[in-house]
């Protein structure tokens, strides 16, 4: 006897039913281990998007699109070898033949199945709510059908008064209808508030023109006289309507697991162990449909925690789902409501503090437990604030202060906030992503050192985004704790952020590296003042870098003008404005390169990168390039790279303009403006965008009437598309405009801080650049303008400059006294090129000499 | 050992460094004319990043000590005692450098005092 049916494979075919936000973390968290996953995944979603954010579903009334809701693009699946099936619905699951089968008639087998089917809308079996007036809301096709159905209404009814119900009726209240909501409950959000917290929530929605009926049951939905619909109630008046959105809960989807005969609980679900396994040992459910210690978990974060624990168990890991916190906390047509625990005081012995405030609307009521030394629960309507610290007492187990009511009473006389250091390492900060304090203090030790890098470092706070305040302040505390945040100083030889530097320097019209320690600093300077103050000067008065007084502050790459590579070589980039360039000028790189026998690469920045250069060939190699008319490509440089462009109208049969044409005009334009990190441009002829403009920190893109300026997008470790920042400029526009983006941001950047992050910290942001760079709130417009005419007119090529001056020249040897190179260079050749020798090579190479 | 005459001070570079050859070992020579002594020279090889590069080393000081980055992955080295600030038993040589007139003199620190010595 084998028990091959009880042990899991720890490989093969993985297939996830559901492409909900559950199932999507877990075919993310699957991914982010790496490409060792032994499983291959296959996703089959019912609905035709990948997929998307259903908690914020309801920001598709205002100004967002499905595509901004999306989770990952589809793309993403591809790019990570996911197989996803969509709109095709499983219906069918072999479990002796461990396979699933579509509606479409796809057959998959499978050596692991997770279920990840969700729930759905429960809609009461009442006479008529089948009519085609009668809507569901849930997904992005039922918001669609909602849109449709309003359009040719006046009057919608949400039947339901619960959190959904209330997301709904705000969507009709937005989308121009005369909205009632009919509750059979007698109040508000029954599972979440009591009495009070639901009469205070009653009156701020009444407020807002939405009519809330209580204690109806609807007993028969027929034809009105008025409006399409009447409802008909037991004991009540009718009313009638136009169109009914069903928000009365929702039900396990758990008709798969019916069909292939797993267990389900009582009232639906598909039963699960603490590791998510369904009783096919081989079968997992996490999120709505899975039902764990016959509760089923109707939020995102218990979701995400059940599909952590399949990934885990997948792998071979130790992974346990042991329930959920069920606090929640949202904003309901502008109303904010909290839930902490257990909310409505249901733990035997537990007392209550209230607080009441009818004026300002507000309610919170705190729930302790019989001994009054722990927090139970809270509940909060009108005002949140108290949230996250009553969930941390909550969640840590935190003793209660000497006046518990404190904590819920208005600020002034409250005790003070629950600190950050208060919390315990292993609080939970982002429930939606597992995220500790400890986790984000190690973070910070690992060297995050801003909330954006911890956001990206451990994904706290991209969830529902309910912990933002909370992470904020932890961070700040743990940065403060770093001696990093409230320190924003360059380093240990300037009290000064680079902002405050800049100012400093352009004020007192300092020019040296020693005029700003003396009056500024102290110490010598170090890696890190040096470079940034030698950029500073070179952004306000553009001289010669290699000056006696300014050489040594820079990195080898501007002292050399050239980019080390890992071998202590140099690199070689001239400039090719726009990557337009002569088969005359072609063959003099490739004579060059051929000559010095330099390893020869086409950049993603349109040029050509000349590797293997030994210090004492770099002037000679450039005393070529600029006979031939190159000059420095600045690749060395904290400064303008490249423009990249498409070729435009001049060729291309989509072209509006030509944008190789602009792209020359403006990389002649900025070539030489250092800056606090690299710059690169685009510019793509029409809207196709094949120069990729987007992902620039500077993009122009054609248009029929000018040019769009997109600004502070970012390609690279982590990528930013750029904002739309003005439309349809004339070429005078435009570089008005990039004069003054580009001042602000050398004047007011980090160090090292490229434009992308730069605007994401900019308090206001792009309205607040537009105000500065468009309508000149501040008054510098003309001086940003006037800076960035000094640098145009200080330009020079360094190389040339240096080519001509034997004292600099002097620099460029390998050794002061003696003429060899450096014998540790050592290449050797693979695909017809030279390459660095890799260390077992090197000594390979050795040990044929020494022989 | 004696004192060997490696170049002269116009060869170096105020407030950075260059690199010599002596007996076959390549030094790192920074020339700081406000510090005291103004001469300071360490091995060029930087044993982190593998390549000889400290001599083009941004110099610096850190918390009082003087030091170069390492241009490659910006390690600080003691221009003193040769030792790596940011990680523990990584060293590179030093050597006795001194200006007789404008000549700049170079020799090896006795083994017993030289943290790569052993």
């Amino acid at each position: 006897m084998t028990d091959d049916n009880t042990v899991l494979p720890t490989s093969g075919n993985l297939v996830i039913i559901g492409n909900g936000m559950v199932g999507h973390h877990l075919v993310k968290t699957l991914v982010e281990q790496g490409d060792a996953s032994p499983w291959t995944i296959h996703v089959f979603a019912g609905e035709n998007r990948p997929a998307y954010d259903r908690v914020h579903l309801s920001a598709l009334f205002d100004d967002q699109t499905p595509e901004d809701l999306c989770l990952s693009p589809a793309q993403w699946y591809r790019d990570n070898r996911v197989t996803l099936h969509l709109n095709d619905e499983v219906v069918e699951i072999d479990r002796d033949h461990k396979t699933v089968i579509t509606a479409g008639g796809v057959r998959q087998d499978y050596d692991a199945l997770v279920l990840a089917t969700g729930s759905y809308p429960f809609v009461p079996p009442i006479p008529g709510h089948d009519h085609e007036n009668c809507l569901v809301y849930r997904t992005v096709d039922d918001l669609d059908a909602i849109k449709r159905c309003a359009g040719n209404a006046k009057r919608g009814v949400v039947v339901g008064g619960g959190l959904l119900g209330l997301e709904a009726a705000n969507a009709l209240r937005l989308l121009g209808l005369e909205t009632h909501v009919v509750e059979f409950a007698p109040q508000l959000m029954p599972v979440q508030l009591d009495e009070t917290g639901g009469a205070l929530l009653r009156k701020e929605v009444e407020a807002l023109g939405v009519h809330i009926h209580t204690g109806m049951k609807t007993e028969l939905i027929d034809a009105g006289e008025q409006h399409t619909l009447r409802m008909n109630f037991e004991g009540q008046a009718p009313l009638e309507t136009d169109m009914i959105v069903f928000s009365a809960g929702i039900r396990p989807q758990d008709s798969l697991g019916r069909q292939s005969s797993l267990e389900l609980g009582e009232r639906g679900g598909i039963v699960v162990d603490n590791q998510c396994r369904t009783s096919d040992p081989a079968i997992f459910a996490i999120g709505e449909c899975a039902l764990w210690n016959n509760q089923i978990f109707g939020l995102v974060a218990p979701g995400y925690t059940m599909a952590r624990t399949v990934a885990a168990v997948l792998n071979n890991q130790a992974g346990d789902f042991t329930g959920a916190d069920m606090s929640t906390k949202l904003k309901l047509m502008g109303v904010d409501v909290g839930s902490v625990g257990d909310a409505q005081a249901r733990t035997a012995g537990a007392r209550c503090y209230r607080f009441q405030d009818e004026v300002a609307g507000v309610y919170r009521k705190l729930v302790v437990s019989e001994d009054q030394k722990y927090v139970l629960g809270a509940m909060l309507v009108g005002d949140c604030d108290a949230y996250d610290t009553l969930l941390q007492y909550m969640l840590n187990g935190i003793p209660l202060p000497d006046n518990p009511a404190s904590l819920i009473l208005p600020a002034g006389d409250a005790a003070p906030a629950l600190g950050a250091d208060a919390l315990p390492d292993g609080a939970t900060i982002c429930s939606c992503h597992n995220v500790s304090k400890g986790a984000i203090n190690d973070a910070l030790d690992g060297g995050c050192c801003s909330l954006g890098d911890i956001k990206d470092a451990t994904k706290a706070s991209t969830g529902c985004g309910g912990c933002a305040a909370l992470l904020k302040s932890v961070v700040d505390a743990g940065l403060e704790a770093r001696g990093v945040e409230v320190n924003n100083h360059l380093c240990e030889h300037f009290e000064y952020s680079r902002q405050e530097l800049y100012h400093l320097i352009l004020v007192g019209g300092l020019k040296s590296f020693r005029e700003v320690r003396d009056t500024h600093g102290k110490g010598l300077g170090c890696d890190i003042c040096k470079p940034a103050v030698a950029s500073i000067l070179a952004s306000i008065h553009n001289d010669y870098i290699l000056e006696p007084e300014h050489v040594g502050l820079q990195d080898t790459n501007d002292v050399f003008l050239a980019n080390m590579q890992k071998d202590g070589t140099y690199s070689v980039v001239p400039r090719v404005p726009a990557g337009e360039i002569t088969p005359e000028k072609l063959m003099t790189l490739g004579r060059v390169a051929s000559k010095y026998d330099l390893y020869t690469k086409i950049t993603g920045g349109q040029r050509i990168d000349l590797f293997g250069a030994r210090l004492e060939q770099l002037p000679l190699i450039w005393e070529e390039l600029i006979d031939a008319g190159f000059e420095t490509g600045h690749a060395y440089g904290k400064s303008v790279r490249t423009v990249k462009s498409c070729v435009g109208s001049t060729w291309c049969r989509y072209g509006v303009q030509d944008s190789v044409g602009m792209a020359i005009f403006l990389e002649h334009r900025y070539k030489g403006l250092r800056s606090p990190h690299k710059l690169k441009f685009a510019v793509s002829g029409c809207t196709r965008e094949c120069a990729e403009a987007q992902s620039k920190d500077i993009g122009v893109i054609a248009t029929e009437n000018g040019w769009n300026l997109y600004v502070c997008g970012n390609g690279g470790m982590r990528p930013r598309h750029a904002d739309l920042f003005a439309t349809d400029l004339s070429d005078q526009q435009l570089v008005q405009l990039v004069d003054r983006v580009l001042m602000f941001y050398v004047r007011t950047a980090d160090r090292l801080q490229r434009t992308s992050v730069w605007l994401e910290n900019l308090e206001g942001g792009l309205d607040y650049l537009r105000q500065v760079v468009i309508d000149d709130t501040l008054g510098i417009a003309a001086e940003l303008e006037a800076q960035m005419e000094v640098v145009r007119e200080r330009y020079q090529c360094e190389w040339r400059t240096t080519i001509d001056d034997p004292q600099k020249l002097k620099r460029f040897r390998s050794f002061v006294n003696a003429e060899t190179p450096d014998q540790d260079i050592r290449f050797v050749r693979e695909r017809g090129q030279p390459r660095p020798a890799t260390e077992e090579e090197r000594s390979d190479l050795i040990e044929t000499v020494s022989v | 050992m004696q004192w060997q005459h490696i170049c002269t001070r116009e060869d170096l570079v105020a407030g950075s460094g260059v690199a010599a050859l002596i007996n076959g070992e390549q030094v790192a020579l920074f020339y700081l004319p406000d510090q005291s002594p103004p001469l300071y020279a360490i091995g060029n090889h930087d044993p982190i990043g593998g390549a000889n590069v400290l001599s083009r080393g941004i110099v610096g000081d850190v918390n009082g000590e003087l030091v170069v980055a390492s241009p490659l992955y910006k390690q600080h080295f003691s221009l003193l005692t040769g030792a790596c600030l940011e990680q523990d038993h990584v060293s590179v040589p030093v050597w006795e450098v001194k200006l007789d007139g404008d000549k700049v003199l170079l020799r090896p620190l006795p083994a017993a005092l030289n943290r790569t010595g052993t």
